[in-house]
């Protein structure tokens, strides 16, 4: 045993908690584990497997284009109705499932934080990313709606990986701080079916954000997802110009949320397994 | 002498009243604060055992844990159930945080408490082995390289890539024995994953732990079984009431334990809110009677009952009560389940689904059938003679005396565990020259 020695210190910790993110790195194949297993199972023992995946997003697509699109005569942007609600609702889904998965995560992995230990960051970060796939599948989808309505994707379709990003990062951002709470208050739960509802109709997924004054369009920003919701439709079908300042405003709110979020999850791990 | 490999120092471990509840609601959280007051009250009165570990500000499951353990040493934790060994494994192996106190673990930890950790049901043999595998530690080129090994080790070549759901559970105790098995970090912490599997499988487990014991490795073991303790460990630590009672030679610490004696006084009972259960039974008392008394010294000439009081939490049930005799050195000594066809005479639940209450059932454990000794029992319920519902090690203990009704002739030591009274008949066959064959003379008989 002449490799140097790696030395673990146990002991209460005090004041605010370090982030030491770079144990999560070494410990990056367990992340990979675990979001291959997550991805694996979940359509295991069922009918059209995968297509569960496609099925929900392109369902209310064709209720809101009969409900809002058809009959309530929602502007669009110019954009064929279906096309226009569908290039948010596939952003919206990979939000809104890997939120309700990261929150729900360190509840349904205790047998693992009881037993086991390793950064407890990597629970929620693998719901996360396993809702990637899931985004993958219907996003092909979205693809072929646009090729038959005959929409070319603008060229800005390269910032698009950007968007993604920021979207997977205000689902961990607001999971971070709901799966803590979940450990301990089971209310969190029954919350987040409520919540993810109120926040759609709070983001522009059914009606463009054109129908917001342009002076108030920045604020409207502090909802992340409206940043992401816009950015995704400027990129892939060209509505109108660059949302800017409201992408902007998304950003900074995202980076401040999840810097809370880190601090708070990393504060609390440290009686996860005494009180899940 | 070198730097101690682990270094503990003051480890202290408090747990709030109550944290250990299933889970909490907003609710519960304000209600607990409007009752504060009572359960103050309530934590006093607990406080029988003398040793001051409720109070005011929570449960210390330990208390000023300080000890040194060198490269090598193979260390056996031994002590009562709530003595605190499940504690200190979790703190040291980082799953939960000390209250108090500091260690320090120079190298790779790897712990395993229990085999199996994260196994998926509708994954395969294959892919849990991975999975498993790096939750516990294991790198991917490392799971890679020892693959066959595990395999192999499991006897699951032909299921490998069956989902585990469709396994036996000997196959799935197997596999998941096997990876851990494979782990090969500098510093081991193992909690009582012995316990699993038929006899010849535990032996070969417990062959695959001397041979890591014996590679200069050093372990941290944790378990009930101190013949597993005696043959496995250089040192002993025994713990009780969350201090370290003694740290000596694994054989000596064994021995201390062994003559704390009984305390329980032939009774373990728990109030509503303590007591062990499921979702579905909750163990009340365990008490043995013996001579019309409830005590814990029972003499080997007289029969005991063993009283179990249980609370089904919903009706319906078909819960079949079963105990486990153990001994501190030898281990599992029998099993005894309450089913038709296990059972003498007939109990009038026997196959009967149960309503909600309290349940007392009693097993008759006959005269001269037990050698003096220490002995302890374990409490399982099966539920619908087909799934261990409830299961809870050393729940009591008693000691049995020898009052001498079999010793008009013999006064030195008896060697076993039990100790009945047999059929014995012996027959003169002359001078040896016509030896009548051995089956005749039974039929004589």
């Amino acid at each position: 045993m002449q490799s140097p020695t790696q030395v673990i210190t146990i002991g209460p910790s005090r004041g605010l908690a370090s982030l030491n993110l770079r144990d999560v790195v070494a410990y990056r194949e367990l992340l990979y584990f675990l979001v291959w297993r997550d991805v694996k199972v979940r359509y295991k023992q069922t009918a059209v497997g995968a297509a569960w995946a496609v099925l929900q997003p392109v369902t209310t697509m064709i209720v809101f284009s009969v409900f809002f699109g058809r009959l309530a005569k929602v502007p669009s942007d110019g954009v064929p109705y279906p096309v226009f609600a569908f290039a948010a609702m596939v952003p919206w889904q990979l939000f809104a499932f890997s939120l309700t998965e990261s929150s729900n995560s360190l509840v349904s992995n205790q047998n693992l934080i009881t037993k086991v230990y390793f950064p407890r960051l990597v629970i929620p970060m693998a719901s996360v990313l396993a809702g990637l796939v899931d985004f993958g599948i219907s996003f092909v989808v979205l693809l072929g709606l646009m090729v038959l309505f005959g929409i070319t994707p603008t060229v800005s379709i390269v910032f698009l990986p950007v968007f993604v990003l920021l979207a997977v990062t205000t689902a961990l951002a607001v999971g971070l701080w709901l799966s803590a709470l979940n450990v301990k208050y089971r209310d969190v739960r029954y919350t987040i079916p409520f919540l993810i509802q109120l926040w759609m109709f709070a983001t522009p997924v059914a009606y463009p954000s054109s129908i917001v004054p342009e002076a108030w369009r920045p604020l409207y920003g502090l909802n992340p997802m409206a940043g992401v919701v816009e950015a995704f439709r400027w990129a892939l079908l060209g509505t109108a110009a660059a949302p800017g300042p409201m992408l902007a405003v998304s950003t900074a709110v995202v980076v401040v949320m999840l810097l809370g979020g880190l601090f708070y999850f990393r504060r609390m791990e440290t009686t996860f397994a005494d009180t899940v | 002498m070198s730097v101690p490999v682990i270094r503990a120092e003051g480890i202290g471990k408090r747990y709030q009243l109550g944290q250990q509840e299933r889970y909490h609601t907003l609710r519960d959280s304000l209600s607990r604060a409007f009752t504060l007051p009572f359960r103050r009250g309530a934590a006093a009165a607990r406080e029988t055992s003398g040793e001051g570990r409720h109070g005011a500000d929570g449960f210390w499951a330990l208390r000023d844990i300080s000890f040194d353990i060198h490269a090598g040493d193979v260390v056996g934790i031994i002590g009562r159930n709530g003595a605190g060994k499940s504690t200190l494994l979790k703190v040291l192996s980082r799953i939960t945080e000390p209250t108090t106190g500091r260690a320090e673990l120079r190298g790779r930890v790897g712990s395993l408490l229990e085999v199996g950790t994260g196994f998926h049901p509708e994954l395969t043999g294959r892919e849990n082995i991975f999975l498993n595998g790096a939750i516990i530690g294991m790198r991917r080129a490392e799971i890679m390289k020892t693959f066959d090994a595990i395999v192999e080790f499991a006897e699951v070549e032909s299921f490998i890539d069956t989902p585990v759901k469709r396994f036996s559970s000997g196959m799935y105790l197997r596999l998941a024995f096997a990876v851990a098995a494979h782990l090969n970090p500098e510093i081991l912490l193992v909690d009582e994953v012995l316990a699993v599997g038929d006899a010849s499988f535990q032996k070969k487990c417990l062959g695959k732990m001397t041979e890591v014991a014996s590679a200069g490795r050093t372990v941290i073991f944790v378990s009930h079984n101190l013949g597993v303790v005696a043959n496995l460990c250089t040192r002993g630590l025994l713990l009780g009431g969350g201090t370290v009672i003694a740290d000596c030679s694994a054989q000596e610490a064994i021995n201390k334990y062994i003559t704390l004696g009984s305390d329980d006084g032939g009774q373990t009972s728990w109030s509503e809110a303590d007591a062990p259960c499921t979702e579905n039974v909750r163990l009340r008392a365990v008490r043995v009677v013996s001579k019309g008394r409830v005590t814990g010294e029972v003499s080997i000439d007289e029969p005991f009952d063993v009283v179990v009081d249980f609370e089904t939490l919903k009706p319906g049930l078909e819960l079949s009560s079963c105990l486990h005799l153990t001994h501190p050195i030898s281990g599992d000594i029998l099993s005894t389940v309450n089913l038709p066809s296990a059972s003498l005479g007939r109990d009038e639940w026997h196959g009967r689904p149960q309503p909600k209450g309290l349940f007392r059932s009693r097993c008759t454990f006959p005269a001269n059938f037990l050698n003096e000794g220490r002995f302890g029992f374990n409490v399982v319920f099966i539920s619908r003679a087909a799934y261990i519902e409830f299961w809870r090690h050393d729940v009591l203990h008693i000691n049995t005396y020898d009052e001498g009704g079999m010793r008009k002739e013999w006064g030195q030591g008896w060697i076993g565990v039990v100790r009945p009274r047999m059929a014995w008949r012996t027959e003169f066959l002359g001078d040896g020259t016509a030896v009548p064959d051995v089956t005749a003379v039974s039929a004589i008989a």
